[in-house]
């Protein structure tokens, strides 16, 4: 049986349990589906948008390789991970992960894993277009998040 | 030639999304590159001053500046990633 990996770069939202029941529905022994929605967050009234770019072939390419990596380090039934790009206002969907397994733990740590290398290596850059009307500037990338991955060395 | 493709601010900066150039025989790693591109105008300088933060993909992977550009077809250069 081929595991089920599935990547998505769209611009339309995507819905959470359609996700859920396309990776449970496969496979009657996974007994774990853990997800993680991203947000676009309002920072404090004052963001009208995000404005996601990113490099069409190698977002995909890179999920893939994320999601392969995630394989081979948990006993997964099945990854979903989808990325949405362009105008992203805030309280819509960003990024979804969607893991399943026979056991919680796999879920659990997958998702964890798979979450901190897209925010840094999945190739997507944040841009904030504020209230004002005014581009605003390119979101800088957070040491906290490089800091996420020596976690999983 | 070599296909460059830039995002976010270094697309900004340098001007262009993507070009086509010919590379002379000196450049030969992704330090040489940004380096050399330095020298191709004013953006190019203001895009690349801080060369330690530029990642760069060769044929749409991630590698490091002291890779060899070899035979790359397409090199993308970015800032770091803000995706999730």
């Amino acid at each position: 049986m081929t595991l089920p990996i599935k990547t998505r770069v769209q611009a339309d939202d995507f819905d959470l349990q359609t996700e859920i029941d396309a990776l449970a529905s496969a496979n009657c022994d996974i007994g774990a589906v853990v997800t993680f929605t991203g947000l676009c967050r309002d920072d404090n009234g004052t963001l009208a948008a995000l404005e996601l770019e990113h490099y069409p072939g190698m977002a995909e390419l890179e999920m893939q390789r994320i999601a392969g990596e995630a394989l081979v380090r948990w006993p997964l039934d099945g990854v979903t991970l989808i990325h949405r790009f362009g105008k992203i206002v805030p309280g819509e969907n960003i990024v979804l992960v969607v893991t399943a397994s026979k056991h919680r733990n796999a879920a659990f740590e997958a998702a964890s894993f798979l979450m901190d290398f897209l925010k840094s290596k999945a190739p997507f850059w944040k841009r904030e277009i504020r209230r004002d009307g005014k581009v605003g500037s390119w979101v800088d990338a957070r040491d906290v998040d490089q800091a996420a991955l020596q976690r999983w060395r | 030639m070599v296909k460059l493709v830039y995002f976010a601010w270094v697309r900004e900066r340098i001007g262009k999304s993507d070009e086509e150039i010919n590379l002379p025989d000196s450049v030969r790693t992704i330090a040489d590159l940004l380096d050399h591109l330095k020298q191709r105008g004013e953006g190019y300088a203001v895009a690349l001053e801080v060369p330690e933060v530029i990642h760069v993909a060769i044929n749409q992977e991630h590698c490091q500046h002291s890779d060899l550009i070899g035979d790359a077809r397409e090199i993308a250069l970015f800032p770091p990633m803000t995706g999730g």
